[in-house]
């Protein structure tokens, strides 16, 4: 059943036709998806919910796509982990991470919104599909385009990590590298989305897209046992995760899927692209850009697009927001793999190092429920802790040459 | 050609009549369609109507007076 109702401006509330468009034509505003949820009453039940395979489009009536999804029918359903190893370090008392590292295909949650988003263009009756990035977006694009037969163009900061550049490249994408930061390559996007008629993932069908990240807060739900978290620490670029996680929550409360638990939402950025953490941490609603420069580069926007959105749901859910150096960053990814198992690229460092120093201050609670939703893989972002990790130790093949490392070691 | 940017201002620009001297200086119509301006920020989104090449000096001639320009479809979010 589609309950899609329109696209409506955030800031006017005007109404528009469900076509491949971002901006409200009177005020400028963004458009989001807006749907009849009346029409689910009595029918979209948990029962139903469970009975259906796990991908994220278990949840499909509530992404903006007409019946079954074209592109990306895998996708989503990352597992929900109980970290207590974790938690110990940390002294709190239920610490969880939403490991989207692991998202099917490309290893981000970028999946998520990009499936949602071709299917989106596959029903507009696009054949190119494009996206400017910071890199995630770029390879899931890439390959989910390859897998539905879509030709592909993808942006990118010519100074990309080079795992990224290679995670995109072997879908046979068209990968152009741009000249200048994060922010130079939307500029140029938009002009080229204006001008030949592709599917633009984070331009004209933007509203679509960003609805995608939904199915992260809805899975977190379901996986709790169908509870709302009391406290989720989410990593910020353009803040849209934030907004749509919030989103979810208020969607299956008022669907009454899940109780009303008072979740709140708190955000971490790198302190080298914080313009977000800044305004909540300053308690002003108006975000200032800011030119990024953070090893953390799948957040390094520096003029985010819903940070003012995102800024207020943190103040108004009672959350708060946080960032954190380079250093801490490194650091949090070692102490994410070296207790949980869980290699987590930059920007995960970032929600762990965030979620600690707020944990520290106070800000959030040590004795209820946190979920730190970890976005991207390790693997792709390896420069970043190349210099902070451990050596082989070289020996030889003998193993008197082990017994005497072994005993420097002191095991016995 | 019409363009539709936000300009950002900082504490240096934000009490500056920028708007008023754009009109002055170049051949351009100026629209505000949405405002809100604080003591030490705002946030304006203008249309811009002219001759392209007006339109491009202009632009140029606001980042030079230290205002943030991001045209709005260029607006985008994370990647």
């Amino acid at each position: 059943m589609n309950i899609v109702r329109a696209l409506k401006c955030r800031e006017c509330g005007h109404e528009y036709e469900i076509e491949p468009t971002h901006v409200c034509e009177f005020c400028f505003g963004p458009l989001e998806v807006v749907y009849d949820y009346d029409k689910l009453e009595g029918i979209f039940t948990r029962e139903l919910i469970e009975s259906r395979p796990q991908t994220m489009w278990r949840y499909k009536e509530l992404l903006p796509i007409n019946g079954e999804p074209t592109v990306g029918a895998q996708n989503g359903f990352t597992p929900l982990v109980r970290a207590r190893r974790l938690e110990k370090v940390l002294g709190v008392k239920e610490l969880y991470i939403k490991n989207d590292s692991v998202c099917y295909p490309t290893l981000s949650f970028k999946d998520r919104v990009v499936s949602v988003a071709l299917s989106k263009a596959v029903e507009f009756g696009f054949t190119t599909v494009a996206c400017a990035s910071t890199g995630n977006l770029a390879g899931s694009v890439a390959a989910n385009a390859a897998a539905a037969g879509l030709e592909s163009y993808v942006f990118i900061p010519h100074n990309l990590e080079q795992g990224k550049v290679l995670g995109a490249g072997i879908f046979g994408t068209k990968i152009i590298g741009i000249e200048g930061e994060y922010d130079d390559v939307n500029r140029l996007c938009s002009e080229v989305a204006g001008k030949y008629g592709w599917a633009f993932v984070n331009v004209n069908v933007r509203p679509f897209y960003a609805e995608g990240s939904k199915s992260l807060g809805y899975e977190v739900m379901e996986q709790l046992g169908w509870k709302a978290p009391k406290h989720v620490v989410v990593p910020m670029a353009s803040g849209s995760l934030c907004t749509k996680v919030a989103k979810s929550i208020k969607e299956f409360i008022q669907l009454g899927l899940v109780e009303d638990n008072g979740t709140a939402i708190y955000g971490a950025q790198a302190t080298g692209c914080s313009p977000i953490a800044k305004s909540v941490k300053e308690s002003t609603d108006l975000i200032h850009p800011v030119h990024a420069n953070t090893i953390a580069k799948s957040l390094a926007i520096g003029n985010p697009a819903d940070g003012y959105y995102a800024n207020r749901i943190i103040r108004e859910s009672g959350g708060w927001a946080e960032d954190i150096s380079d250093e801490e960053v490194v650091a949090a990814m070692k102490l994410l793999a070296e207790t949980e198992g869980i290699f987590a690229e930059t920007a995960g460092g970032v929600t762990l190092g965030c979620a600690q120093k707020m944990i520290e201050s106070g800000k959030l609670p040590r004795d209820e429920s946190i979920v730190l939703c970890i976005t991207g893989n390790g693997l792709k972002t390896q420069e970043a802790v190349v210099d902070a990790i451990q050596k082989p130790r070289i020996i030889g093949a003998s193993l008197k040459e082990f017994d005497a490392l072994a005993e420097a070691d002191g095991v016995k | 050609m019409k363009l539709r940017v936000y300009l950002t201002f900082n504490t240096a620009t934000v009490r500056e009549p920028i708007i008023w001297k754009l009109g002055k200086t170049f051949d351009v119509m100026t629209n505000i369609r949405t405002a809100e301006v604080k003591e030490n920020t705002g946030l304006v989104g203008l249309e811009l109507e002219g001759k392209s090449d007006v339109v491009e000096a202009a632009v140029k001639w606001l980042t030079e007076q230290g205002v943030h320009v991001e045209p709005i479809e260029q607006n985008v979010i994370e990647g």
